[in-house]
């Protein structure tokens, strides 16, 4: 196989890295450089103003707002994602009744509910967002029609434009567009447990709830570490930049009063709003360190034994 | 009846369940003690699990059943069936509201962009998973490296690469970009493909006189046929709801994508009072991706899934 392999192996890396270089690799690491300067964007001409850019994030009390909501995501989402996942993929698989024959069983219909669960990771995250924010339109939207309609009418919340409220109705849409995901994630995973586990467990009385604590989730844990980080990244990145810029328009965007400004969504003002490109390149960075400090947490936290099976 | 229940096969991450494990033998009829057996919990847990799936399907049902109606039933009974059905409101969104001309660009788009994602992804996968050369391990990093770094931090710099190539607000300029950005899983999951497959075969070709591009292009990529199509549904999905990227790179009115369209109609929409186009253009969105996983299941959740076990 020695025959002209050099050639070869030059000739198929060639196009792929040359684009992988020219539009991932030299934007990142201009942008490191970019985030010492003053550059505006608007103008070729900048000069370099060493750290000053980040002592005066230190001072932005916008950017404090972003990245504690960034942070609340990175904590809460994957938390209550990962979490309510678990819950419906362990009913899914081995919440059935017991029947002769099987030791545990999935309920009846569960791959219909996986095939219905699903359903909003295939559409566009525009029109989940765009879906939500009709339904909480305050006047008219679903949701405070629905509660009048069942003799609610008192409890009207101004769902996005509450200060208080907008950022957890964000958050929701989220978890509603992804859960999904989770469970057949979660589903192929416990489908791979061998049954005499569990056989064995309800032989010695084990109740259901310890089976998913003792055996499930011991079992399924590097899933479940992996689909933590990756929802974890979600909520970082592009995913929650979408929907808030989206659904919470608000005056400055962003919310009433930068109430749901998450970290991407500031770099993205920053830039191509205010002229500031780079200081909206320090906030990426910022970002960037936040995105891999979670990840070395979650990986840390996470590090078990592997169990072999 | 389909007496089996088994997930969905074709995940190359997760190991398949041993022989007589995975199929869940369904017994049409159960003993009557074990019936009560735990029937609080089943009451319970069937529930939640109807709860759940109402919660999912109902906005989307609620979308399509408020794109029939009238602009005034829209705000006065949210939640009431349509009078007579409005088709008039999909005609408008298609036309004046120029969802065809999304549809049109999206697709010229992806299908330029999936294309060469799945030709370069797999040239650049199998020179990294089947030859040795200095560097190979550095490349092979580099390229993966790109898929827990936040896309935005680039943006900005990446917007002035384009505007200095006259690449800003083209269809071209943001195929190659699409394709530069998904190189990183795909290169990823198709290195781990390749090492999968057996060498013998290329070997036979080789030694047959077939030069190293032959080899691949005849053999390995037919072989690598299930690898590439769960890697294609994910790249397809992605790139067709893909929004940050043509947000910031392809502001022409001319240019626009399906995503951008629809934030655009909902803003424009928004001062016309045309919610009911606003709902046409979304369903209208809807529709096929969701039509196509129906059909596609299968593949979609294996391609998927396969592409979240990082």
């Amino acid at each position: 196989m020695q025959h002209g392999k050099y050639r070869f192996i030059v000739g198929f890396l060639a196009v792929p890295l040359a684009l992988y270089a020219l539009f991932v690799i030299w934007p990142f690491i201009q942008s490191i450089y970019y985030s010492l300067t003053d550059w505006t964007g608007l103008s070729p001409e900048f000069g370099f103003v060493g750290l000053d850019n980040y002592t005066r994030l230190f001072q932005d009390e916008i950017f404090w707002k972003s990245l504690q909501h960034s942070l609340t995501f990175a904590v809460v989402l994957p938390l209550v994602t990962v979490g309510f996942a678990l819950f419906l993929a362990f009913m899914l698989n081995v919440g059935g009744r017991r029947r002769k024959g099987a030791a545990v069983t999935g309920v009846r219909g569960s791959s219909f509910y996986k095939i219905v669960y699903f359903f909003p990771q295939v559409l566009s995250i525009v029109i989940v967002a765009l879906l939500f924010q009709f339904a909480y339109n305050p006047n008219s939207g679903a949701i405070n029609s629905f509660l009048k309609a069942v003799g609610l009418g008192a409890i009207q919340p101004d769902w996005l434009g509450d200060p208080d409220l907008a950022l957890i109705c964000v958050m929701v849409v989220l978890v509603w567009s992804t859960v999904g995901f989770f469970v057949v994630l979660f589903s192929a995973g416990m489908a791979s447990i061998p049954r005499d586990f569990y056989e064995a467990a309800l032989l010695d009385g084990a109740s259901r709830f310890t089976t998913f604590f003792r055996i499930t989730l011991p079992l399924l844990w590097d899933t479940v570490q992996s689909g933590w980080i990756y929802m974890g990244i979600l909520a970082l990145g592009a995913e929650s930049f979408a929907v808030v810029q989206i659904m919470t328009v608000g005056p400055n965007g962003g919310g009433p009063d930068y109430s749901t400004i998450v970290m991407p969504l500031y770099v993205y003002q920053k830039a191509f709003r205010d002229g500031q490109a780079a200081y909206a390149t320090t906030i990426g960075v910022a970002l960037l360190l936040v995105t891999l400090a979670f990840a070395a947490v979650v990986m840390k936290l996470g590090r078990r034994e592997r169990l072999e099976f | 009846m389909k007496t089996t229940d088994t997930p969905p096969t074709g995940d190359a991450q997760i190991p398949a369940p041993r022989a007589g494990q995975g199929p869940e033998v369904r017994k049409v009829a159960a003993p009557a003690g074990e019936k009560r057996e735990g029937a609080v919990l089943n009451v319970f847990s069937h529930g939640v699990l109807i709860i759940w799936a109402i919660m999912v399907v109902l906005p989307l049902l609620w979308a399509v059943m408020t794109s029939f109606k009238a602009d005034r039933a829209i705000f006065t009974s949210p939640w009431s069936l349509p009078d007579t059905l409005h088709f008039e409101n999909w005609s408008r969104a298609w036309t004046q509201a120029h969802m065809s001309d999304y549809f049109l660009n999206t697709i010229l788009v992806v299908g330029g962009s999936l294309a060469g994602t799945l030709l370069f992804g797999s040239m650049a996968a199998y020179v990294l998973a089947r030859f040795e050369f200095p560097g190979n391990r550095f490349l092979y990093f580099l390229f993966i490296g790109g898929m827990s770094f936040p896309i935005i931090l680039a943006l900005v710099p990446l917007f002035y690469v384009m505007q200095n190539m006259a690449l800003l607000n083209t269809v071209h300029g943001l195929i190659l970009v699409y394709i530069a950005y998904s190189l990183p899983f795909t290169v990823f999951f198709l290195t781990a493909f390749f090492r999968t497959l057996p060498t013998s075969v290329a070997e036979a070709a080789f030694i047959d006189g077939a030069s190293h591009t032959r080899t691949f292009f005849q053999v390995m990529l037919p072989m690598a046929k299930p690898g590439l199509i769960s890697v294609g549904i994910f790249n397809f999905l992605g790139q067709w709801n893909q929004y940050l990227l043509p947000t910031v790179l392809n502001t022409d009115p001319e240019n626009k994508v399906l995503s951008q369209g629809l934030v655009q109609l909902a803003v424009s929409q928004g001062y016309k009072g045309d919610w009911s186009g606003l709902f046409a253009g979304l369903v209208m969105a809807m529709l096929p991706v969701l039509a196509a996983y129906i059909v596609f299941q299968r593949q979609v959740v294996a391609g998927l899934t396969a592409g979240a076990v990082k």
